[in-house]
């Protein structure tokens, strides 16, 4: 109805303008004499890395909560740096049988809140994991305890029949006693997997908050809450008398949505370490970081599987002519910088039971070769297509060489791309929705040549519908020995059984490359799912 | 005026219930399973599956889904994602780092624009003009990452002028880089819409007027020229704040600052629902009242609009 009149403003917000203006002038002269890069030494480090999703131990699978959580935690057994085992917080584990297994703990241990670390802070932690209903993250890598299924019932509608898992007793203060669904001499190996590390009574009382400040019994401690999307201060823990006495005073954990930023900002000298330097940058990093670029080793193997489930892929001398078709040197080479070390067995160099050479000609280029097992197969009908996802845009570089070795080497005229959203890529292979060879990958949850084998040709990760019963009994048996070295023996022979039949194609292993300040010394990053040993860290 | 506020105000309530129902929609169309996607290759048992889907309400159809959303958004709960975290304190802490660097890219597109279209305004043909002219189509040809990167590139790691990135400098400090990044795609319009509006108002009659009356020459540009040239510049300068605060994607990574742009992107990759609206909903309702604050200025700089 009324008119908005208003004369004689404009003038006036000139002046404003002009105001914000020397204020933007007076606050870049600020800025200007600090000066970003330098930090005071206070005998802290900080490390960048993506952000976390849990920090309750048992609801999380992330290699980025692991970064934190090996600080805040002592697991009843740790790893070596060459991926050995050795007890932390237990004093022994022990079996006759590989079913059974008495466990001992380290006695007068306590959480950075004063409580003991007793066994029933395992087994409660344990319980609390792996109940359905909470339906955390690991719940599945306690599935090898006794009366896990009472906890998981299968089938739509079924309610949980216990809230305990009936294989884990407590027996004493300190000692423990589980029983497993089958005889499993891995079982130790599993027990450094981050899901199994103890919690304190006051954490089981308030989850929520536990998850923002965890009390752990390792050798850090929360420096304040968690900062969600910014960062994480863990500090030395006054009271931890453990085996890890950290070598500086804490670490931050600094969270970066992009790869590439987090490494400007450690060339930059804002951050002190990083583990996983974005694949583009390497080069320039290997130039520009001289010895303070960190390169290893690492345990994740790319393979092609192959739907055995299609009829068309049952002829095993046609999956061997597919893997020597496939030149795994020129693809590291063209894609990875020359990194990626091409797979000569099934297993990582990094874990203990790798053979060099295992895998013998298979998996050696040779087109010649490669044609007449195909020709000896009889051939391949109809149009091969490539199943990827979208995750690395490096994935649909090396596919196209794949496809252009198999045209050129064994003349499969059509040959077609599929390439799948993330989220939607390992639900598709779950229902075997595939067509025809799939990417896919393994990185060890512990370093065990059981978790390769068992999980991605007998269990979980077999999306090939590969069956062999003369694979899963050596399994069994490999998993029932007593001698380490027995075990290995029979999971070697295992081995063997995949790589004649090759139901899926072992790629390469992948390289992983950090980088660290000058700042800070003695960076030990380990393949492992320990990563960064940051209590080794020394800061000058 | 009072009616006519009250009257945009409503027309609010539609557009809002359609975004929201849209942009479910939307989510609710993606491939993939939000659990599965959330797991990755780690292994989810069937008893962890059926809790989350039970607990999510994920196996509803989309109407009762919609329903049960809109049910919680009116007793003030926006929900939680699939981790279980809410979504209203998820987007409490980015929406603030968001406000921030759009205020700060917003009020440099508004400070140095103006001030560069008047200088480039005054001096129509002149070497001033062609050097606004020439720079600021620059600065709309490069895109944002190239820009970022090399801004930061260059005042964060070889000057260290400015923090590389991240927002533990806090405000304004912290925000600055980015934000001049940020704006400078503004900066040129504002830039080029307020001199092409002053030079040509300048030649008006009524300009030539006000300069017969014997008015200084501040008081004929400042008061005169460049009141009537403004009105675009608002128009633009309104629209664009509500673009800011949609978040930006590139700039936020680029500068590892945690925003609403980057939680809206990996939401919608994690198939996150209730995040996404979430999101979005305050977006819409900061776009309309923005537009709104926007036609009640006019009437500020042109007293010839009304409004009923």
């Amino acid at each position: 109805m009324t008119g908005y009149r208003g004369a004689g403003r404009a003038v006036r917000g000139r002046g404003r303008t002009a105001a914000s203006g020397a204020v933007l002038v007076a606050v870049l002269g600020l800025t200007g004499c600090g000066g970003f890069g330098a930090r005071a030494s206070d005998g802290t480090f900080v490390a960048g890395h993506p952000e976390p999703d849990h920090l309750v131990p048992g609801d999380t699978t992330s290699s980025y909560s692991f970064d934190v959580l090996a600080g805040l935690f002592d697991t009843l057994v740790g790893l070596t740096r060459d991926g050995g085992t050795v007890n932390l917080a237990a004093a022994s584990v022990a079996t006759a049988d590989q079913k059974t297994w008495t466990i001992e703990i380290r006695p007068g241990r306590r959480f950075d809140n004063g409580e003991p670390v007793t066994a029933a802070a395992f087994a409660d932690a344990w319980n609390n994991a792996a109940y359905g209903p909470n339906a955390y993250a690991a719940n599945a890598y306690f599935s090898h305890i006794q009366g896990y299924a009472d906890l998981n019932p299968p089938g739509p509608g079924a309610r949980p029949r216990s809230r305990r898992l009936s294989g884990v007793r407590v027996v004493g203060a300190t000692t423990l006693k589980v029983t497993l669904n089958e005889p499993f001499n891995q079982f130790p190996r599993l027990l450094t997997y981050p899901a199994f590390a103890p919690m304190p009574k006051a954490g089981l009382r308030d989850l929520k908050s536990f998850d923002e400040h965890p009390i752990g019994n390792g050798p850090y401690k929360m420096s304040g809450d968690w900062e969600r999307d910014r960062q994480i201060r863990l500090v030395a823990s006054p009271t931890y008398t453990g085996p890890r006495k950290p070598r500086n005073k804490g670490v931050v954990w600094k969270s970066y949505s992009s790869a590439e930023t987090a490494y400007t900002d450690l060339r930059a000298g804002r951050i002190d370490v990083m583990q996983t330097i974005p694949a583009a940058k390497v080069p320039e990093a290997r130039r520009l970081l001289g010895d303070r670029f960190l390169p290893r080793a690492t345990g994740t193997i790319d393979y092609l599987g192959l739907p055995l489930f299609d009829g068309r892929f049952q002829n095993a001398n046609l999956r061997r002519a597919l893997s020597m078709a496939i030149d795994r040197r020129g693809i590291s080479k063209a894609v990875y910088n020359g990194d990626y070390r091409p797979a000569d067995s099934l297993l990582p160099p990094i874990i203990a039971g790798h053979r060099p050479g295992a895998c013998g000609e298979p998996c050696t280029y040779d087109p010649a070769r490669a044609r007449e097992l195909y020709a000896r197969s009889g051939g391949f009908k109809g149009t091969l297509e490539l199943y990827f996802s979208n995750a690395q845009p490096t994935y649909y570089q090396w596919m196209q060489i794949v496809a252009n070795s198999l045209r050129q080497n064994l003349g499969i005229k059509d040959v077609r791309f599929r390439q799948v959203p993330a989220s939607d890529y390992f639900g598709m292979l779950n229902a075997h929705a595939e067509k025809g060879p799939y990417r896919q990958n393994w990185e060890a949850d512990y370093p065990s040549a059981q978790n390769y084998l068992e999980n991605m040709w007998g269990g979980r990760g077999n999306r090939m519908g590969w069956h062999d019963p003369e694979f899963d009994d050596l399994i069994a048996r490999a998993n029932r020995a007593a001698d380490e070295r027995e075990a290995l023996r029979l999971y070697n022979r295992a081995e063997d059984v995949a790589i004649r039949e090759m139901p899926m194609i072992p790629l390469w292993t992948w390289a992983g490359q950090g980088g660290r300040s000058t700042r800070v010394g003695n960076v030990i990053i380990t393949p492992y799912s320990t990563g960064l040993l940051a209590h080794e860290v020394t800061v000058k | 005026m009072r009616r006519y506020v009250l009257r945009r105000l409503l027309q609010a309530v539609p557009v809002f219930v359609g975004t929201t129902l849209l942009v479910y929609a939307m989510v609710f169309a993606l491939p993939g399973d939000p659990i599965q996607a959330l797991a990755g290759d780690k292994p989810v048992p069937e008893s962890v599956l059926r809790t989350m889907r039970d607990r999510y309400n994920l196996d509803d159809p989309l109407p009762l889904q919609y329903g049960e959303y809109m049910w919680g958004l009116l007793h003030g709960r926006l929900g939680e994602n699939y981790d279980g975290r809410q979504v209203a304190e998820m987007l409490g802490g980015r929406w603030t780092v968001t406000a921030l660097l759009a205020v700060t890219a917003w009020l440099f597109e508004l400070a140095v624009g103006v001030a560069l279209g008047v200088w480039a305004g005054l001096r129509r043909g002149r070497l001033a003009d062609t050097l606004v002219l020439g720079g600021t189509t620059l600065l709309i040809a490069v895109p944002v990452f190239v820009l970022g990167s090399a801004a930061q590139a260059l005042f964060g790691l070889r000057w260290q002028i400015f923090p590389t990135a991240g927002a533990d400098a806090g405000w304004p400090v912290g925000y600055l880089l980015p934000g001049m990044v940020l704006g400078s795609l503004g900066l040129s319009y504002v830039a080029r819409l307020t001199r092409t509006g002053l030079a040509e108002n300048l030649r008006a009659d009524y300009v030539r007027t006000a300069t017969a009356k014997g008015l200084s020459r501040v008081r004929v540009v400042g008061r005169h020229a460049l009141r009537n040239s403004l009105i675009p510049v608002v128009t633009y300068l309104g629209v664009d704040f509500g673009n800011l605060m949609g978040g930006a994607i590139v700039t936020e990574g680029i500068f590892n600052l945690p925003g609403i742009g980057q939680q809206v992107f990996q939401s919608i990759q994690l198939k996150e629902g209730p995040v996404v609206v979430g999101a979005v909903t305050v977006m819409v309702l900061i776009f309309l009242l923005v537009n709104l604050a926007v036609d009640l200025l006019y009437g500020l700089l042109d007293p010839r609009i009304r409004y009923r």
